[in-house]
């Protein structure tokens, strides 16, 4: 019904490839997140699933038919962007029933395809009115519904949620989650905030410099990440690197622990060092400390702990918890 | 502190502003005030500035004695008519260079405004003789030719700077949503487009009414406009300033109106979009 | 997008006919205005017309007249920028201050630039200028002095004054433009970094200007230097010369003396000028452009 595969797929801007090598699978009806840094290439592929660009080499199907010389208009796909995109001449209800309009619908079908959007998004009351009349959070429904309404084989998000603010980008997360579990189509979401990406994800594609760094569930890349940079790139604060000494003696070139998986005690412990920043946020704290030969190492301490700035602490990973990375990079497992 | 002084600085600044607009508007608004006055009263030494006979006799005598309207005609004839001609051939080519843009796009654009920097009199000798030789002198055809020719440049950039400013990604929106081009362009790029299409016509019926260049050149009779009208009132023949203010008044009050609601549209087409 | 090669053919088949009109406008008048200029071809011998090579620009570039012509060119072409660009930035800077009746005092400035030029110089040749019954000629008779009579006396300082007039509220328009796209934080920055209004003025708002002064520059000089409409109307190019510019003293040969071949030749000495001036301009723009 909305199963996306993705084979050899790559692109080239002139000299430069922006994606190579791409394979993965979409099952129908998961909600699959490409997370990445920018410039990873993430919206790229996006836009070549939805048909916005070129693809110059490899295979995308939707249900199993080639899409790659078919325009967006026959993928059928919707697609939100970042930007929303609305079209600033035609009100909510116009927008949202445009591309019904371009089906070819009756308009007694259109109408009443969307009322039942704007009932699902809230936006029965904003329905006649133009989108500059709106706040942010409206205009992104409407997108939303404007995507919806179609009922299309899978959704494409492009970062709908960076143009919000912090609160309103929780509470339309866990709208958008509810929304994909409710409708069943497949989603393809790109974000470049992690956070967004573990909360909201099936899978999640982790992408790196145009190509798949790994792919997994969430708790998957957490607890066994692949390679250096999933491990880096998952997981907030960032997992901590240490090479040298402490990494040969566990027989690898980099070992990583998570600030979350290190003990912190005022007594005793493997690693010594100096607090140089306590971020207290309430439930835990967060220790900044400088330890000698290692740079600096974050660590989340119970908030029983009180280490200021400028006492020593004593730090100890926890062993089942420390990844192994050899000299490429790639995890020892 | 701050909110007492900006009051008194308003005040200031009022008296300053109006006084320098006042002196900046004042040649037209004399002209005006002589079209109320008889002959005699324009004439009059000292001059009379409020208290004379107010009356409406010279704009009777301007549209009945002297073809007011044929001329004024011929301009919103001239005005119209290059603008309807430069939207055709400028609309396509705007677009195709703003939504189909090639390596040469940019090449393209910086010829044609250079075009626009040749003096009128660099080819005044060949197009006068070009027209006298094929009947087009004094023919409105013929001068809506020259002005279109003279102003595609600016149409075309106008609309390329407007068009450029469209985002692409609710063009991009209406071919997720399944439009083809043709309905892309219909439902949503062209009315999309309207205020800057608008913008363009508007000015350019102003460069078109107020030229004076080829319409005192090309033009005698028949296909005169108002320059060319007002023109015919400089060889002196005794008094005539209250009608004369009378038709200069007719013939400049619509451009200011117009004129009046165009000024952004002036900067950015003037300036080729340099400054916005 | 499928068939972007397709969309390309398109694109180049819609820029057709603009580039194809403007080309021959440019190419077919411009090369026959050449080809005048290398003859003797005057319309009161017609058919006695004669290849003299470059003769012509020799006789125009040596005739007295050219040589006034240019130097009234470059006077009025100077004397116009000057007082437009420097009054220009005042009234723009007092416009860009708050006061009461903002958008009428903006009309008020804004309106001589929409005033056609024949209009504009009958009103300063009649009403204003007239040595007897004009409005200046009665102030200067209020101050007990004698009135000047502009046109026969400064025929060329007249037909400035008349000019810079029109074009004042192009140039105010432009940097007051200008001026308001001048981020208000830059000004608070200054401020808080300890600059008075008179520092923030020439290290903050003048090189934000410049941009828009340049522009307003060659704008200008693009069209001052073929004023011609208001020295037809005004004084015909006279007294004997002194208000003859380049335009003007081509249109003269030409549909006055009838003589094609110099009128050529100096209308190409007009082009010539007009492009020095024209390259800067390109390049500015050009600048700007993000095609």
């Amino acid at each position: 019904m909305g199963k996306i595969e993705l084979v050899g797929v790559q692109k080239s801007f002139g000299a430069t490839d922006v994606i190579k090598d791409v394979n993965l699978t979409v099952e129908d009806g998961t909600f699959v997140v490409f997370v990445g840094p920018s410039g990873c290439g993430k919206s790229t592929l996006l836009r070549m699933i939805a048909g916005l660009e070129d693809v110059s080499g490899g295979i995308i199907r939707i249900d199993g038919l080639d899409v790659v010389k078919l325009p967006p208009a026959k993928r059928s796909l919707s697609m939100v962007f970042q930007s929303y995109a609305l079209y600033p001449h035609m009100s909510v209800r116009g927008n949202i029933g445009f591309g019904l309009k371009m089906a070819g619908l009756p308009k007694p079908e259109i109408a009443r395809k969307v009322d039942a959007a704007a009932a699902i998004l809230n936006l029965t009351p904003y329905l006649d009115r133009r989108p500059r009349e709106l706040s942010g959070g409206q205009r992104q429904r409407v997108a939303i519904g404007r995507a919806i309404v179609r009922e299309p084989k899978g959704f494409l998000f492009d970062e709908p949620l960076s143009n919000l603010d912090a609160a309103l980008r929780v509470q339309m997360r866990i709208e958008i989650a509810k929304l994909q579990s409710t409708l069943g189509t497949t989603t393809i979401y790109v974000t470049h905030d992690q956070v967004e990406a573990m909360t909201m994800a099936d899978k999640i594609v982790v992408l790196n410099a145009g190509q798949v760094a790994q792919v997994g569930s969430p708790l998957e890349l957490y607890d066994r990440p692949d390679n250096l940079f999933v491990a880096g790139f998952i997981g907030s604060p960032k997992m901590n690197f240490v090479t040298g000494n402490p990494a040969a003696s566990r027989g690898a070139t980099t070992i990583g622990a998570r600030p979350e998986h290190i003990t912190a005690s005022a007594t005793s412990g493997e690693w010594q060092g100096t607090v140089a920043v306590a971020e207290h946020v309430g439930s835990d704290t967060f220790l900044y400390v400088d330890v000698e030969g290692m740079g600096e190492l974050t660590v989340r301490a119970i908030g029983e702990l009180r280490l200021e700035v400028g006492s020593k602490v004593f730090l100890t990973p926890d062993p089942a918890r420390i990844h192994r990375f050899d000299a490429n990079g790639k995890a020892m497992r | 502190m701050a909110i007492q002084a900006s009051t008194s600085s308003k005040v200031v600044a009022t008296v300053a502003a109006w006084l320098v607009g006042f002196v900046i508007f004042f040649p037209i608004l004399w002209m005006v005030l002589t079209s109320f006055k008889s002959e005699l009263d324009a004439f009059a030494i000292p001059p009379k500035f409020l208290f004379f006979h107010w009356t409406t006799e010279n704009y009777g005598i301007v549209q009945s004695r002297s073809d007011y309207f044929g001329h004024a005609l011929n301009s919103i004839i001239l005005s119209f008519g290059s603008t309807l001609l430069g939207l055709i051939v400028a609309i396509p080519a705007a677009w195709a260079m703003a939504f189909a843009p090639s390596k040469r796009t940019r090449g393209t654009l910086m010829w044609m405004l250079s075009t626009k920097m040749m003096p009128p009199v660099g080819v005044l000798v060949p197009i006068y003789l070009l027209f006298r030789d094929s009947n087009l002198l004094d023919t409105r055809g013929g001068l809506i030719f020259i002005e279109f020719m003279g102003n595609l440049p600016i149409i075309v950039w106008m609309l390329y700077t407007y068009f450029k400013e469209i985002p692409k990604d609710i063009l991009e929106a209406s071919r997720m949503d399944g439009a083809t081009i043709g309905k892309e362009l219909f439902y949503v790029l062209a009315p999309m487009a309207v205020p800057g299409i608008a913008s363009t016509i508007l000015l350019n019926i102003i460069l078109a009414w107020n030229e004076a260049f080829w319409t005192l050149n090309l033009t005698t009779v028949h296909a005169a406009p108002l320059t060319m009208f007002i023109a015919s009132y400089s060889s002196p023949e005794g008094l005539f300033w209250a009608k004369l203010s009378a038709a200069s008044t007719l013939a400049i009050a619509p451009i200011l109106v117009l004129g009046w609601f165009s000024q952004k549209q002036l900067v950015r087409g003037l300036t080729f979009g340099a400054v916005k | 997008m499928a068939a972007t090669a397709q969309i390309r053919t398109v694109g180049r088949i819609l820029v057709a006919p603009s580039v194809i009109l403007l080309f021959l406008w440019m190419i077919v008048p411009l090369g026959m205005t050449i080809w005048f200029s290398l003859l003797r071809y005057n319309l009161l011998d017609p058919g006695t017309e004669s290849f003299i090579g470059l003769k012509n620009y020799g006789y125009f570039l040596a005739d007295p007249a050219f040589f006034t012509a240019l130097t009234n060119t470059l006077v009025l072409v100077g004397s116009v920028l000057g007082i437009t660009v420097v009054l220009g930035i005042l009234v723009a800077l007092l416009m860009d201050q708050p006061f009461f009746g903002r958008a009428i005092v903006r009309l008020m400035v804004i309106a001589p630039f929409f005033v056609m030029p024949t209009v504009s110089a009958l009103v300063w040749k009649n009403l204003l200028m007239h040595p007897v019954s004009g409005l200046f000629a009665w102030i200067t008779r209020l101050f007990g002095l004698t009135p000047v009579d502009w046109f026969a006396d400064v025929p060329l300082l007249s037909i400035i004054l008349l000019v810079a007039w029109q074009w004042l509220p192009f140039a105010t328009l432009i940097l007051l433009t200008a001026l308001q796209s001048l981020d208000e934080e830059q000004k608070d920055a200054a401020k808080m970094d300890g600059a008075g209004a008179i520092s923030r003025f020439i290290y903050i708002v003048v090189p934000h200007l410049a941009r828009a002064i340049t522009v307003v520059i060659l704008m200008e000089t693009i069209f001052l230097l073929t004023v011609f409409a208001e020295i037809f109307v005004t004084t015909g190019g006279g007294p004997g010369l002194q208000t003859t510019n380049i335009a003007f003293l081509v249109y003269a040969q030409a549909l006055l003396q009838y003589d094609i071949g110099g009128a050529s030749a100096g209308g190409i000495v007009a082009v010539v000028l007009a492009n020095i001036v024209a390259i800067f301009l390109v390049r500015l723009v050009g600048k700007n452009l993000e095609a």
